[in-house]
């Protein structure tokens, strides 16, 4: 990945690299901070607040690693500005716990183990969670379709689909 | 990424005002396209307006036509009830662009002002980029080309656009309201985008500081079926190779309108004028619809990484031409 970091333009100090003041709410906490502009959601989650289950893998908005939920939606964080997400809602893969309990998907995921190296893996379980929650699940064709965001280099998809069947029909069975 | 203000001014005019009043200054939207750019060292803004909190979000239905505020996002139109039954074609185009998570924060207006997915543009180590340094050169016209254009094009730029839901509002004739400092106009999409030309760094008809405010899509006639294709190198979550939005309106097996538009072949959303010109009162039939591929594609300019996109092209139309009419029978 090409990265260009250039901290500041020639002749610039570095206490004029411009900051911002943000609140960020993570899975019910509210967490001020004062960031440089640059910092994007994803740098505040895993570099500032220490919540690490967002996943760097491209940086640049196309492998869906870094997906975290914002009022309920999933986004990718690593293109998401800090400061744009100033008082909103965040929901990260530690806030899917219940009291220590792992979420359902988490189950799944561990059951079907659908996973070999588990780096993208909290990036697919937020966005199954998503996936669910905008009745995308329904049939395999959806769930590839709607999950196609998140790349899974290890290639577990087969393993990551029964996982959120199984889930999904429980949930769908749970309803009747 | 180089250092930049972040500012999140309540109004719009105050937007408006900031941007328009320094070339450095760019808004910021869904980001999705801006960030990525900073990153890479492309775009160098010295001021972000975060435009995000303005009151420019949300759909009304009034008088045939959608109100398409320019911050509502890919997703939140595509759940719009209007569009599936009305403009299906729209919808299709929207949810096959991108990812569900980025459907989420892109928006409508930045949608239509996405830059050019061309490698050798978002690549700095590039020397030879027209649009990203003027007179530069071209790169990408001796370089690998399986993602670029061949209508629209000139000698100095051939990068794409690579919307899609571009693709059925050209063919819709959407309007695109925007607001600068001396007040609101009206541009018509078929009018709102520029040809490289010698200029491939404009890119569209708007002045630096104009902000996108609405999108106005008409509805069509109730009984018009339409649909968009979009054919590319893998599945799901890809750019287009080729794409069509077609929308016709049927009496018995005549067309009476049609409305084309192409993706993935164009330096600009492409309205395909003279494929509707030959459908236009012809018979549905496989030769009509032969005859009106080659009328869309006339005039195409290839290089060897895009000469198999003429043919596609082609196939591309025909079948969304057949699915149309197959479905309105």
């Amino acid at each position: 990945m090409k990265h260009v970091d250039t901290p500041t333009r020639p002749g610039e100090a570095t206490s004029e690299i411009p900051d911002v003041e943000v609140t960020l709410n993570v899975n019910g906490d509210p967490y001020r901070m004062r960031l440089d502009s640059r910092v994007t959601l994803l740098d505040a989650l895993r570099d500032h607040l220490g919540l690490t289950g967002a996943k760097k893998g491209c940086d640049q908005g196309a492998c869906g690693a870094c997906t975290v939920l914002v009022d309920g939606k999933r986004i990718v964080s690593c293109l998401a500005l800090a400061a744009q997400y100033d008082g909103r809602e965040i929901t990260t893969l530690e806030g899917l716990t219940d009291d220590g309990e792992p979420h359902p998907l988490q189950k799944a995921f561990a059951r079907h183990d659908a996973f070999q190296c588990g780096y993208c893996t909290p990036g697919q379980i937020m966005s199954a969670v998503s996936l669910q929650a905008e009745g995308r699940a329904g049939t395999d064709a959806d769930i590839c379709e709607f999950m196609s965001g998140n790349i899974c280099r290890c290639g577990a998809y087969p393993n990551i689909r029964a996982a959120i069947r199984d889930v999904v029909s429980e949930a769908n069975d749970a309803s009747v | 990424m180089r250092p930049f203000e972040y500012v999140r001014p309540a109004e719009t005019e105050q937007a408006v005002a900031a941007v328009t009043a320094d070339p450095r200054t760019s808004f910021l939207a869904g980001g999705t396209t801006q960030l990525d750019l900073m990153k890479d060292g492309v775009l160098d803004p010295q001021r972000l307006v975060d435009i995000t909190r303005l009151p420019l979000k949300g759909i009304m239905h009034a008088d045939s036509r959608v109100h398409v505020g320019a911050l509502t996002t890919m997703e939140e139109l595509a759940a719009d009830p209007m569009l599936r039954e009305r403009l299906p074609f729209v919808r299709e185009a929207l949810l096959l662009g991108a990812s569900t998570q980025l459907r989420n924060m892109a928006t409508i207006g930045g949608n239509l002002l996405q830059r050019a997915r061309c490698r050798y543009f978002r690549d700095p180590t590039v020397a030879a980029c027209n649009k990203r340094n003027p007179g530069s050169g071209c790169a990408a016209i001796h370089g690998i080309q399986r993602m670029h254009a061949i209508l629209g094009t000139s000698d100095q730029c051939i990068a794409l656009h690579a919307s899609d839901v571009a693709v059925p509002f050209v063919a819709l004739d959407v309007v695109v309201h925007v607001q600068g400092v001396d007040g609101p106009r009206a541009i018509p999409l078929t009018q709102f985008y520029r040809e490289p030309g010698t200029t491939p760094h404009i890119e569209n008809v708007l002045k630096h500081g104009e902000l996108i405010t609405e999108v106005e899509i008409p509805l069509l006639p109730e009984g018009v079926l339409s649909h968009y294709l979009k054919v590319r190198d893998r599945v799901s979550y890809e750019f287009a190779l080729t794409s069509a939005g077609v929308a016709l309106q049927m009496e018995g097996d005549i067309i009476r309108e049609a409305r084309i538009g192409l993706g993935g072949v164009g330096t600009v959303p492409w309205r395909a004028w003279s494929a509707e010109d030959v459908l236009r009162g012809a018979t549905v039939s496989a030769e009509s619809f032969q005859a009106a591929a080659e009328a869309a594609l006339e005039g195409a300019r290839t290089l060897p990484g895009t000469a198999f996109k003429v043919e596609l092209a082609k196939r591309t139309l025909v079948r969304t031409l057949e699915t149309v009419a197959g479905a309105s029978s």
